[in-house]
């Protein structure tokens, strides 16, 4: 398994996920500069987070165009993984590559604290070792992490499971209604609670909170020793689906 | 030639920036404001004073590629002759 972290001008949680992939998973990564369009054969590309060109005009509407997210259009076209952490998710957004917006926060404050999230869905790439109704503990930190998307688009994507993680009270509860106040567990004001969706080819994935910051256990540790690495999950999900991948490509190939 | 771009949050979108604005406003007892709504505004100068459907099309393409997000944004633009070099005698402004 070979992972590709990509590093725009303005990215700061680049390093962060690399020491993640690389120290704590113990695999393969490279560190992917915008203005290269060569992905190295990754298997894996991550967005992270970060302000990538400042966050000039709206966040991620810079980054789409450089160099290196042609590629990346190119890897998910051809059915390769792509994940999009907070600054992440917005490229990915800003790109097409994900379907609605990433808006200021309902409070216009910048949120930094950690939130209970409910894993909604888990036949993809990206949760797959997760349990469906699992509640993870993972932070998150922005500005404009208000997820929008007309109501079409939601129903969509909840009819084809596409939304893997939403904001949840502590024990994995919602507000049943949706013009309810919810701003005691969603940090935003997001769409339906949504935290991280996939897109419709079920390769691509984007999230607000931050796997990486919840994924080391040297820092976690720290916290009583009690807490789980819930953001290892994902990255543990991605890895374990490409390995099934490739052994059911060469079972096919010895037959 | 200028181009004044407006750019605002879509009807139906959440404007908290708007919503504050407003409330500040209703706090300092301007109370027949009803709705704040926050947006863009861009000039863009142009090198000559071209203002034919060929400019307006590729305005049009700027805003719906970069400078306007479709999902949560509207935009609107006027070609002006702001008497810039270039720029020719006054026609009617677009």
């Amino acid at each position: 398994m070979k992972w590709g972290v990509v590093t725009f001008p303005g990215s700061n949680d680049d390093r962060d996920t690399a020491h993640v992939l690389r120290s704590v998973l113990g695999h393969e990564t490279v560190a992917l500069w915008h203005k290269s369009a060569d992905l190295q054969g990754v298997d894996c590309v991550v967005l992270p987070g970060g302000f990538s060109y400042g966050d000039y005009l709206r966040c991620g509407a810079i980054a789409r165009f450089s160099p290196i997210m042609g590629a990346v259009a190119r890897h998910a076209a051809g059915g390769g993984l792509v994940l999009g952490i907070c600054n992440g998710f917005q490229v990915l957004c800003e790109a097409g590559l994900l379907p609605g917006a990433l808006v200021r926060n309902r409070d216009l404050r910048f949120v930094c604290r950690d939130v209970t999230l409910r894993v909604e869905s888990i036949s993809n790439p990206f949760t797959n070792l997760a349990f469906a109704g699992d509640v993870w503990r993972i932070p998150v930190k922005h500005g404009e992490g208000c997820y929008v998307a007309d109501p079409a688009t939601l129903d969509e994507m909840e009819r084809e499971a596409r939304i893997l993680v939403r904001y949840c009270r502590p024990d994995g509860s919602r507000a049943r209604d949706e013009s309810a106040d919810r701003s005691d567990y969603n940090p935003n004001g997001s769409a339906r609670d949504v935290a991280g969706v996939m897109n419709a080819g079920r390769n691509v994935f984007g999230l607000m909170p931050h796997p990486e910051h919840a994924a080391d256990p040297a820092i976690l540790g720290a916290e009583g020793g009690r807490r789980r690495a819930d953001g290892m999950r994902i990255f543990q999900s991605i890895a374990h689906w490409v390995d099934q991948r490739r052994e059911q490509a060469s079972a096919g190939s010895m037959r | 030639m200028i181009a004044r771009v407006v750019i605002m949050p879509k009807r139906g979108v959440l404007d908290p920036q708007g919503k504050a604005i407003c409330s500040s406003l209703h706090a300092m007892g301007y109370d027949e404001v009803d709705d704040v709504r926050m947006g863009k505004f861009l000039e863009l100068r142009f090198v000559d004073g071209a203002a034919g459907e060929e400019r307006v099309a590729r305005v049009k393409s700027m805003c719906e590629r970069l400078l306007a997000n479709g999902v949560i944004e509207d935009f609107r633009f006027e070609l002006v002759d702001d008497g810039s070099p270039g720029d020719g005698p006054r026609g009617p402004a677009r």
